[in-house]
């Protein structure tokens, strides 16, 4: 391995590192929790909620203090409540709305939402398919060939005035 | 082949149309649209709220002038009320208080105040100095009444019909421009004596 190559992995698990840093550096809240499973679906949920007051960031790496309180309110709802992830999304959704979820359910107001970017793609790859499909084009006969070979011919004596591309011949 | 522009050439012998031509212009236009829509007519900083049109949540609160009587979603019913959550650390309710003020000075509508996240002492000097609108106030030192109303910061009113259903929601202050073409022809509908303000 070359110094550049091996600067260059340096470098790169550098920026790895401090990304893995920049995760874990969200706010922190002291809960206790029953379990080791509780605790990992508390994380999995205020991960999956999004900050009413911030347009994108979630529960979990938010500040705000409304972030603080639902986050506090989803550990009620977690530990002394007992409610189910279901139930809690559904809680939060009643209380917020679709904003606070970020796969918003599939109804008539979000369905360009969730069929546009497939929609997109349908399009683009009808584009490719109709230009792969394009037949090569045929050389000039050898007619045609003589025939261009002419009218280039006539082009250069009439000089540069004559008419640009596109422009009608009298 | 004279009388037919090259161009017209070209786009015969791809099978292309005239018409065809202005799909490019046609997408990029729509992409304008929807981008000016998407970002000029919708404030994505205002959430619409999930209560409009449903009932406003059952609640138990304290006073803010009296902590011992404690109050609950009942003893909004029977009239229409704006219920309006507030706290001395929001600047945009001190701007907002001079309109509650007249609105409650020349208007018959019921004024609830919910002081949201707020220190007692604080609020209690703050309605002696700028003046009461309010019928009462309910208190929610933690929030948790806020969370049940979907409230995400202050100020915000919501208003409710007799029966206690949340006819329309404000997010951010009610100032003379969003009483006039929002809060007034609400009240109208819901034949509260608006005045002549």
């Amino acid at each position: 391995m070359s110094d550049l190559r091996r600067g260059r992995s340096a470098l790169l698990l550098g920026l790895l590192l401090s990304c893995a840093v920049a995760r874990g550096a969200g706010p922190v809240d002291v809960f206790q929790f029953d379990s080791a499973e509780q605790e990992a679906r508390y994380q999995a949920l205020v991960a999956e909620f999004r900050c009413p007051k911030c347009l994108n960031t979630n529960l979990a790496g938010s500040d705000a203090p409304i972030a603080e309180d639902l986050r506090r309110t989803v550990y009620r709802l977690l530990t002394r409540d007992g409610l189910s992830d279901k139930e809690i999304r559904a809680f939060m959704q009643e209380r917020y709305g679709d904003f606070v979820l970020y796969d918003p359910p599939f109804r008539p107001g979000t369905w360009l939402l969730w069929l546009g970017p497939p929609a997109f793609l349908l399009v683009g790859l009808l584009v490719l398919w109709r230009l792969l499909r394009q037949p090569p084009r045929e050389p000039l006969s050898s007619d045609e060939a003589a025939r261009l070979q002419q009218i280039l011919a006539e082009e250069g004596a009439a000089g540069p005035s004559g008419s640009g591309p596109g422009g009608t011949q009298p | 082949m004279s009388g037919v522009s090259p161009g017209a050439a070209w786009r015969r012998q791809r099978g292309i149309s005239r018409v065809s031509l202005f799909v490019p212009l046609g997408l990029f236009l729509l992409i304008v649209g929807i981008g000016y829509a998407g970002f000029k007519l919708n404030d994505p900083h205002v959430l619409p709220s999930a209560l409009l049109g449903k009932p406003f949540p059952d609640f138990s609160a304290t006073l803010l002038h009296e902590p011992e009587r404690v109050v609950h979603r009942d003893e909004l019913l029977g009239e229409p009320v704006l219920v309006n959550v507030w706290a001395t650390w929001c600047p945009t309710c001190k701007a907002e208080h001079a309109e509650l003020l007249r609105i409650s000075a020349r208007t018959g509508l019921r004024i609830v105040g919910v002081n949201y996240k707020d220190d007692r002492q604080q609020a209690l000097a703050w309605l002696r100095r700028y003046g009461d609108p309010y019928e009462y106030v309910l208190e929610d030192p933690d929030g948790s009444l806020g969370v049940e109303l979907g409230v995400y910061g202050a100020p915000e009113s919501f208003l409710l019909d007799a029966s206690g259903t949340v006819v329309y929601k404000r997010v951010g202050d009610i100032n003379p421009r969003v009483w006039r073409d929002e809060l007034a022809p609400q009240l109208a509908r819901l034949g509260v004596e608006a005045g002549d303000v």
